[in-house]
């Protein structure tokens, strides 16, 4: 018997056989990390005098099927922040625990009663905590496969979007759209607030119709997208978050226009 | 206590031939000596209150608080040894912490009483240590809401089987744990040097009737502190209170400080009540000396 401590706990060899080491180990890296599953689409921000638009559906799509249609990718944070979710929903899970835990962790030392303190989680902090957050963990190549967008107030309280990737990339703009919707939504609302200046020019009832519009068309063209959805408004009074908003004056006259996929003959 | 000195009350997992461990009943002591703490349990939310006596003219007015937010919807105050205290709100955010950890969800207030009822009596039972030198209120109101598994994302099926039974639940919650472990729930609850004059005030405000509300509460809370603080005049002491109403309510659910405003308000009514009071008392005496 092999009594050498390298030998001990494992099957003796003269009874079991060599063990076949190519159980123990595989040439390949880790794999299940590197591609996202449940999925949801594209988030829309916009800026406007007093605050933030955002909106995203609530659809969370496993491959093209249409898996789970009553998903709330908006999540609230410390009552004053919201963020969007595109991208993996297990991953979203994660994140909305985790800040949920840090929002508990930061109200144990109170500022109301103290003249001119501020709420540490405001959306610039809780923007600038989660991109390092992604870059950290995109560094450790198990990166958390998201696209998101921060809707606030920064620490001046003035109106603050900004997004944030897997890769930890970040950036910010009076309008913003993760996933298709960088393609198909952001034109749209640059069209309304081209540049920071324009911003102060922006109605509440401006942004939120132009954010609706700009959910229509990613549900005519976006084949991950949903027709029920949510919509957030961000101001200094707080969050105003409507989880059942509904796409409303449809009209798919445009579509026998298309031609040249499908079934159809042209 | 005749039996002090028989050696009795030299360590904790000893008791006394008549039953008795000491070393609680020392540690109920310290608390006797702790500025007051107050809590009151009404229909839409839990208000707690704290005299702080102000040891040195050198601290910041308004600092080091003395609730503690635990949860969201979870607070606690206490009276006896503050350092004790700390380490009680501590363990009841590692124990709130925990329990959202494996349960996603927010821990009951019930709940938390348990477990913190558990973690001192556990602290009578060893040599190696003493009893905490606090009592404890616990206040906090469970969401009466549909509330969501933490992360949870869609709602699952509305009919048929895992399908949602509707019914009510949540509410608020009020309990006070005492150096030996030992916790009920209470509809006023208080401790400390004051507790007696509380209780008897407590006792005035019938509120197992359910007919209070929050915003009176709070005002009944400031009004009982300065009522039980009368005895010891001489002492400068400021007025802490924290609040938790329903989801409805002004705080949505959540343990806040109450607001500035409405603090201010409540101490004016509460000093009013107080020389009231003293002008009734004096009128009497004059009365007294009249008819000598």
């Amino acid at each position: 018997m092999d009594h050498r401590p390298q030998a001990w706990g494992r099957p003796r060899d003269d009874v079991y056989g060599a063990y076949d080491a190519s159980y123990m180990q595989t040439n390949q890296p880790n794999q299940h990390t590197q591609s996202p599953i449940v999925t949801g689409t594209s988030v829309l921000g916009m800026k406007f005098k007093d605050g933030v638009v955002i909106a995203a559906d609530n659809l969370a799509s496993y491959g093209s099927l249409a898996r789970f249609t009553d998903v709330k990718r908006l999540r609230t944070f410390a009552e004053s922040s919201v963020v969007g979710f595109g991208g993996d929903v297990s991953d979203m899970q994660y994140l909305d625990r985790h800040l949920t835990e840090l929002a508990i962790d930061e109200a144990y030392t109170s500022t109301t009663t103290t003249p001119n303190a501020q709420p540490t989680l405001n959306a610039r902090n809780l923007h600038k905590y989660l991109s390092k957050l992604l870059y950290h963990r995109r560094s450790k190549f198990d990166p958390l496969w998201n696209s998101l967008l921060v809707a606030g107030l920064d620490e001046a309280g003035a109106p603050f979007l900004a997004a944030a990737d897997l890769l930890g990339t970040t950036f910010t703009s009076p309008s913003l759209a993760t996933g298709f919707g960088s393609m198909l939504a952001q034109p749209i609302m640059r069209g309304l607030v081209p540049d920071e200046a324009s911003v102060a020019q922006v109605t509440r009832e401006q942004a939120i119709n132009c954010v609706r519009e700009c959910m229509k068309v990613l549900f005519y063209r976006d084949a991950r997208s949903l027709d029920s959805y949510s919509l957030a408004v961000v101001t200094k009074d707080g969050v105003e978050l409507s989880e059942n908003e509904k796409l409303e004056n449809q009209s798919w006259a445009f579509a026998d226009r298309i031609k040249g996929y499908g079934t159809q003959t042209v | 206590m005749t039996s002090i000195g028989t050696g009795y009350d030299l360590a904790n997992s000893i008791f006394s031939p008549d039953g008795r461990n000491f070393q609680v009943e020392y540690a109920v002591k310290a608390v006797e000596n702790g500025g007051t703490s107050v809590g009151i349990r009404c229909k839409d939310g839990v208000v707690l209150a704290v005299e702080k006596v102000v040891t040195s003219k050198l601290l910041k007015p308004g600092a080091n608080k003395r609730i503690a937010t635990v949860d969201k919807h979870l607070g606690v105050v206490y009276s006896g040894m503050v350092p004790d205290g700390h380490h009680f709100a501590d363990r009841a955010r590692d124990e709130a912490r925990a329990w959202r950890e494996t349960f996603k969800t927010p821990i009951s207030t019930s709940d938390l009483a348990s477990r913190m009822g558990g973690y001192l009596q556990a602290y009578t039972l060893y040599q190696s240590v003493r009893p905490f030198g606090i009592t404890a209120i616990i206040g906090g109101f469970d969401s009466e809401l549909e509330s969501p598994v933490d992360g949870e994302v869609g709602s699952g099926p509305s009919i048929g089987a895992g399908g949602k039974v509707q019914g009510s639940h949540g509410g608020p919650g009020l309990y006070m744990i005492e150096p030996s472990g030992m916790y009920w729930g209470y509809y006023g609850a208080a401790t400390g040097k004051g507790r007696q004059a509380a209780k008897a005030e407590l006792e005035k405000l019938n509120l197992s009737e359910g007919k209070l509300d929050l915003k009176q509460a709070v005002k009944e809370a400031a009004r009982i502190i300065y009522v039980a603080q009368q005895d010891n005049k001489d002492k400068e002491f400021e007025l802490e209170m924290s609040w938790i109403s329903n989801a409805d309510g002004p705080t949505k659910g959540r343990h806040v400080e109450v607001p500035k405003e409405l603090l201010e308000e409540a101490e004016r009514l509460a000093k009013k009540a107080i020389s009231e009071d003293d002008e009734e008392e004096e009128g009497e005496e004059e009365d007294d000396k009249m008819e000598e």
